[in-house]
């Protein structure tokens, strides 16, 4: 049983404090944000929650999620979603604003349509947990950039025939994977990345993500399993060790 | 063809005393001392030294010295013998030039120009020694109205505060940049102390959860250790907008630091630089900070106060304005000497303003703009003794940060070779054999000493000045006079020459 909670009481949207000191008491349950209009941190750091939104969220929604949380949009997000998010899942039956996934370091978040500029920067891996952001369709500049782990994929659903990225795809990479669906590369790509077409082995990784991905939108497995993907990854773990002089 | 640098330092022994045990050899991480088995005699690298008198300390005839060497180019007061062997290093190497610790250059120091006042017949001095003193702190937003509920009760509407036994705390020091055991003994002093370390954007080992009350967690660009029960786990969150080493410019731990515990606790792959960059790539403005302040109020269920620590730079009153007004509860500041485990040298020697400018012009715009009360302002940058503490107080600092001269307290020689990682005192190094050599129990005691003769100083001179609360300090430009100061000097720091 889901607890719903109207977002708009009297007509007027409830403050994000508020319908943060709700959600904080709901540990453990099932929620449904009723015409959600903009509250920000919605679920920030929060562990075993689980959230559907009808409506749209304001930045930073699932902020530090930990583990055992979903949350489930039924609309856009905005900025700065799951940001450092440590586990759990997003689901964004919509688009996304900027820094999607900003230093995640656990979890997933699945974009059916694009994401804004910066997704993923600063996506880290360790030890067992490793943070997957699969976007449905394109996403802006600097995708990836000073990545240090963890699984980026565009798949640029639409747009077929373009590179489904922005500009400096991949600044500063130092760790993680980022896959690109299609042929298309973008016209230039920073110094710090290496890129191929990924292989059968690379593709067991992005595979599972690909599975949710489909079930959660209901997008062509067999489709995107064909598909041809470039794969991005750093030159070297340790970018700048040559900058400096020591004495 | 690389050009010559002759080295700075030279080892001196003398043979007479010199019993040849070799113990220098075993404790020079630098490699800098050698057993010549042939001749039986110890010898010295002097290219080697870096100056940090762990050799000299531990010798047990005491037959080293280390001395600046007289080798030199032929004077000019504008190439400095200094300026000239950076230019050579980096025509050899063609490299950013890195070095460690506080700006050594000797610009103005105006705590050692600002004098304090004491009473005189007419209010009479306190004795500390007799009479209570209070040095009791709260951190965090003093402005909020009080409110009563229906049968004139009051309700409790306090924001969440920092409780300190005195305004002073550790300032951010990762664990990456300084070694486990100096966290260790940074956890264990301030928890003794009832004041409160910092955790730097390194992330919190779980062996130190335990000391949380007395923890301030931090996080950086880099977004390093930081999961949901760190965020909870201390005292306050601070966010690093900046650092006064290097204002403008991240972190940078390089990978071969970065491994094992390190990167475990900071959850990065093992072996990788851990980047953080100059900024949060989320945060172009006072509205895009509050942002992250609130998703952390929000997370720890506004329990936590939230720091902010920025740079001390030119136009720092304005933005310690805008700060004042994003929701955070605590400005920290940090000045142009505050020291760094890794920085440009450039950037650590030339960017930046001194704290005590920083403090007083902030401080006044605060008052002016009536929002003092909205925010504390913690201040660091070289707070060398409980003098420039008393002096940061009285000009306006709710508290005050200390790292360097914690160090100093575990034993830092101040050699700022902290970025190669190597130090011979455990302190700045990852390597298990040198941590070993800081007993974090010692450590502690001797942090526990240091900040207690402060505090007993800080009530001397309350004592003398005639207060009794640490409260009746704070601000109190009046306890201070400048000498040798210009008009805009003394305008800036908001407080009259001597003798007028
Ligand atoms: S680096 Fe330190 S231990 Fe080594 S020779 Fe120099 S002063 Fe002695
Ligand atoms: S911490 Fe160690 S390396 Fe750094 S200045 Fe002090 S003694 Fe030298």
């Amino acid at each position: 049983m889901s607890i719903c909670i109207e977002t708009k009481p009297n007509g007027q949207p409830m403050h994000f404090s508020q319908l943060g000191e709700q959600l904080r008491a709901l540990a453990g349950q099932s929620v449904i944000l009723q015409n959600c209009l903009g509250q920000r941190y919605i679920a920030a750091g929060q562990k075993n929650l689980r959230v559907e939104i009808e409506g749209i969220p304001g930045n930073a929604l699932g902020a530090y999620l930990g583990e055992g949380s979903s949350i489930t949009v039924h609309g856009n997000a905005q900025d700065a979603t799951g940001d450092t998010m440590s586990a759990g899942s997003i689901t964004i039956h919509g688009s996304t604003g900027d820094a999607a996934g900003y230093g995640m370091r656990g979890g997933m978040i699945l974009v059916k349509g694009n994401a804004g500029y910066r997704a993923g920067i600063h996506m880290k891996e360790y030890g067992k947990t490793c943070p997957k952001l699969i976007i449905g369709g394109c996403a802006g500049d600097f995708l990836g950039e000073y990545q240090a782990g963890g699984i980026i994929a565009v798949l640029g659903l639409g747009t077929e025939g373009k590179a489904p990225v922005g500009r400096f795809c991949g600044t500063g990479q130092h760790g993680g994977r980022i896959f690109l669906r299609g042929d298309a590369l973008p016209a230039e790509l920073p110094p710090q990345v290496s890129v191929r077409n990924a292989e059968q082995a690379d593709l067991a990784l992005l595979l599972p993500s690909l599975t949710q991905f489909c079930e959660a939108f209901g997008a062509d497995f067999s489709m995107l399993q064909a598909s041809p993907y470039w794969l991005l990854t750093p030159n070297s773990s340790n970018p700048y060790t040559d900058l400096y002089a020591i004495y | 063809m690389e050009l010559y640098v002759h080295p700075e330092f030279e080892i001196v022994r003398n043979e007479k005393k010199c019993i040849a045990c070799r113990v220098c050899e075993r404790q020079c991480a630098n490699c800098a001392h050698g057993y010549d088995a042939d001749s039986g005699s110890m010898e010295g690298y002097d290219e080697k030294c870096v100056n940090c008198h762990r050799c000299v300390t531990l010798c047990p005839t005491k037959a080293l010295k280390i001395v600046q060497t007289a080798h030199t180019f032929r004077p000019n007061a504008n190439w400095s013998n200094n300026t000239i062997r950076e230019l050579y290093l980096q025509a050899n190497t063609g490299g950013v030039l890195l070095s460690s610790m506080g700006n050594p250059r000797p610009l103005p120091n105006y705590f050692d120009r600002i004098l304090l006042n004491a009473s005189q017949v007419t209010n009479p001095p306190i004795d500390p020694l007799r009479e209570p003193m209070e040095t009791r702190t709260y951190l965090g937003k003093k402005s909020i109205p009080l409110q009563r509920g229906a049968a004139g009760k009051l309700i409790e509407n306090l924001t969440p505060q920092i409780a300190l036994t005195m305004p002073l705390m550790f300032s951010a020091m990762s664990y990456g940049s300084i070694s486990y055991n100096a966290h260790a003994s940074l956890a264990r002093a301030a928890t003794e102390l009832g004041i409160c370390y910092n955790t730097g954007e390194g992330g919190l080992h779980r062996a130190f959860y335990r000391y949380g009350s007395n923890t301030i967690v931090q996080v950086a660009s880099g977004r390093f250790g930081i999961h949901t029960d760190y965020l909870m786990a201390g005292a306050a969150v601070e966010i690093k907008m900046g650092q006064g080493a290097k204002p403008g410019i991240g972190g940078h731990l390089p990978g071969k630091k970065n491994v094992g515990e390190v990167a475990r606790t900071r959850m990065t792959p093992d072996g990788s630089d851990a980047i953080s960059p100059a900024p949060h790539h989320d945060i172009y403005s006072i509205e895009d900070l509050r942002q992250l302040v609130y998703s952390l109020k929000e997370t720890a269920g506004n329990s936590k106060p939230i720091i902010v620590k920025i740079a001390a730079v030119h136009n720092v009153a304005a933005i310690a304005s805008g700060v004042a007004r994003s929701g955070a509860d605590i400005i920290a500041i940090d000045g142009f000497r505050g020291g760094t485990g890794a920085a440009p040298t450039r950037i650590r020697d030339h960017v930046g303003i001194p704290i005590e400018l920083a403090l007083a012009s902030v401080d006044t715009r605060l008052r002016e703009e009536g929002i003092r009360d909205d925010i504390s302002l913690v201040v660091g940058g070289s707070i060398r003794s409980a003098a420039d503490w008393i002096k940061a107080i009285a000009l306006g600092a709710d508290a005050c940060y200390i790292a360097t001269g914690a160090l100093l307290a575990l034993g830092c020689h101040l050699c700022r070779s902290c970025h190669i990682g190597l130090c011979n005192w455990g302190i700045a190094t990852q390597r298990a054999d040198l941590v070993k050599r800081l007993n974090p129990e010692i450590g502690a005691e001797r942090l526990v000493n240091l900040v207690k003769a402060w505090q007993h100083e800080l009530k001397e001179v309350m004592g003398g000045m005639g207060i009794n609360s640490v409260e009746a300090l704070r601000g109190n430009r009046l306890m201070l006079r400048g000498v040798g100061m210009t008009q805009e000097e003394l305008r800036v720091l908001g407080i009259e020459h001597a003798g007028s």
